[in-house]
């Protein structure tokens, strides 16, 4: 058999000038409306000479940032590593229980509509029960679960659906060349759900990182300093620099938790998913 | 690719026999739909069998409860020349072509044609030199490592053909596979197609709506009606291979599709 004129391949996107020049506007386009934005902040804040503790200036969050760094950081860490914990216990959680339903019907009836509960309870209103229950002396502990609570519905919900997406045809075709339950889990559910396990884990990524904020607020105390306790307590002591300077940390954590599951998400599905994959026109 | 041993042109008792039996077969949807009723139909070795009809005819149903994708609701279909495991289940070869390519996106070419081998669990290594093979049948050496997205849909239907003759099948079911290409795609695939069985004694049955491509290609077609899916017709076309753009324009192609084109009129109660 030879292919015909009719039949030749779509074309591999390649790193097309328009694409590159796209590439450097998607950076300097918002760096320049975030530089005129701060430019803007700096001289009003000077001009009509605002308090700090009711608008610091830029460039005295960036000293505030700079002389508290350390203590700063500590709490980072302390923040990070609650939603990290809380983040990879919802993959995991979502994904197993996800791949249990699609494994027995009732079973997902029996549970799905705790999952939901569970999902739609505001988490601050949990949070007294979960902080009494795991004891006062472990608010980081209460933290965690509370932050795990909040992420952990769109893993679930997300692969759920993912698992049950699977063409039809490609299931019939499993069935015809006798696969077992494993086989079509493994190597035709799972490799289906991908993109959605991945667009998931995005949801819950940034949501595991505000689960731990808000329950910090709740349940934080002297004992668990992550950066939402020293934000509450920096408002409290007006120290509204610092304050900013603990957002700023908590913005770019989340910014980076996107970009590294962006990445991630890019790399796994680059090669065949619509989502992911460049195309010219 | 070594002939199907099932089949032995020399030996009278294998010709005799047919391949598939279907008695009386009758198939009811849950929701009460009638979609195939009374279909006594015997398919023998190496027959090229179009299945042609009206939307709604069961012809597609057919096909998969012959794939044993779905039970018979009444009847039987049998296959005499198989054997039989015990839990009642023929032992037989089949390779399934659907409509859509049905490739897996996640797969490269090799790994989708791969995928009927690997259930079957013969490793990698093994399976390399057949899958080379029949990627080459298909003209698509060059394309082992591509991703579907990357093909054309004629490419993407070499690959779905590809994964099906990969075990060598017995019988070939093919679900309206040339439907959704152009025509002059479709036109190359059905001279491809008829190149590959032509040296192969599999039989193939083919779901089309299409009477001219089942005359250009089969040897054999069985015209069915609509609500419910029955058989009203099973006509012989006794032209010889191999067949060509002469015998698309030939006296021989144009009785035969006035033939099955009055069949199919029939069948649509006009």
């Amino acid at each position: 058999m030879e292919l015909s004129e009719t039949e030749t391949p779509v074309k591999l996107a390649g790193e097309a000038p328009a694409r590159r020049s796209r590439n450097w506007a998607s950076i300097a386009a918002p760096l320049a409306v975030g530089l005129v934005f701060l430019g803007v902040w700096e001289f009003l804040v000077d001009y009509y000479q605002i308090r700090p503790f009711v608008l610091p200036a830029p460039s005295a969050i960036a000293v505030s940032l700079v002389e508290n760094l350390g203590s700063l950081l500590g709490s980072l860490t302390f923040t990070l590593g609650i939603t990290l914990l809380a983040f990879v216990l919802a993959v995991l959680g979502g994904v197993l229980l996800a791949i249990l339903f699609s494994q027995s019907r009732i079973v997902e009836m029996a549970l799905f509509p705790y999952a939901v509960m569970l999902q739609v309870t505001p988490v601050v209103a949990i949070a007294p029960l979960i902080i009494i229950w795991v004891g006062v002396d472990k608010p980081g502990f209460a933290v965690l679960i509370l932050a795990w609570i909040v992420a952990f519905f769109p893993m679930l919900s997300n692969t759920t659906l993912g698992l049950k997406s699977t063409d039809h045809h490609l299931h019939n075709l499993f069935e015809l060349y006798g696969a077992s339950r494993w086989q079509v889990l493994f190597q035709l559910q799972l490799p289906n759900a991908l993109p959605y396990i991945l667009a998931g884990m995005k949801i819950s990524g940034g949501l595991a990182l505000i689960g731990a904020v808000v329950a910090e607020f709740v349940a934080g105390s002297g004992s668990a300093t992550g950066l939402a306790w020293r934000i509450s307590e920096a408002g409290y002591r007006l120290q509204i620099p610092k304050m900013f300077a603990a957002l700023i940390l908590l913005s770019l954590t989340g910014i980076s938790i996107f970009f590294l599951l962006s990445w991630l998400e890019y790399k796994l599905l680059h090669r065949w998913h619509e989502s992911a994959a460049h195309r010219e026109n | 690719m070594p002939a199907n041993p099932e089949f032995r042109a020399d030996d009278p008792a294998t010709v005799h026999r047919p391949l598939i039996q279907l008695s009386r077969v009758d198939k009811v949807y849950a929701n009460g739909t009638e979609a195939v009723r009374g279909v006594d139909l015997d398919i023998g070795g190496a027959q090229f069998v179009s299945l042609l009809g009206p939307s709604g005819c069961g012809k597609s149903t057919l096909l998969r409860m012959i794939a044993g994708l779905g039970g018979v609701t009444r009847g039987e279909i049998h296959w005499p020349q198989s054997r039989y495991d015990a839990r009642g289940n023929p032992e037989r070869n089949l390779g399934f072509v659907f409509q859509e390519p049905t490739l897996m996106p996640w797969a490269t070419v090799f790994q989708n044609v791969y995928l009927p081998l690997k259930l079957k669990g013969i490793s990698r290594e093994q399976a390399e030199q057949p899958i080379r093979q029949v990627l080459e049948t298909v003209g698509l050496e060059q394309f082992g490592q591509a991703y579907p997205r990357q093909l054309s849909g004629g490419m993407k239907m070499r690959v779905s053909i590809a994964r099906a003759l990969v075990t060598h099948p017995s019988v070939m079911l093919m679900d309206e596979p040339f439907a959704a290409l152009d025509e002059i795609t479709r036109f190359r695939l059905n001279d491809d197609l008829l190149h590959l069985w032509a040296g192969h004694e599999w039989t193939v049955i083919f779901v089309t709506h299409s009477v001219y491509e089942s005359v250009y290609l089969s040897n054999r077609i069985v015209v069915l009606a609509a609500r419910p899916g029955r058989i009203i017709a099973d006509i012989p076309i006794d032209a010889p291979y191999p067949r060509d753009e002469d015998y698309r324009t030939s006296e021989t192609y144009n009785h035969y599709c006035r033939q099955v084109s009055a069949a199919l009129h029939r069948a649509m109660g006009d």
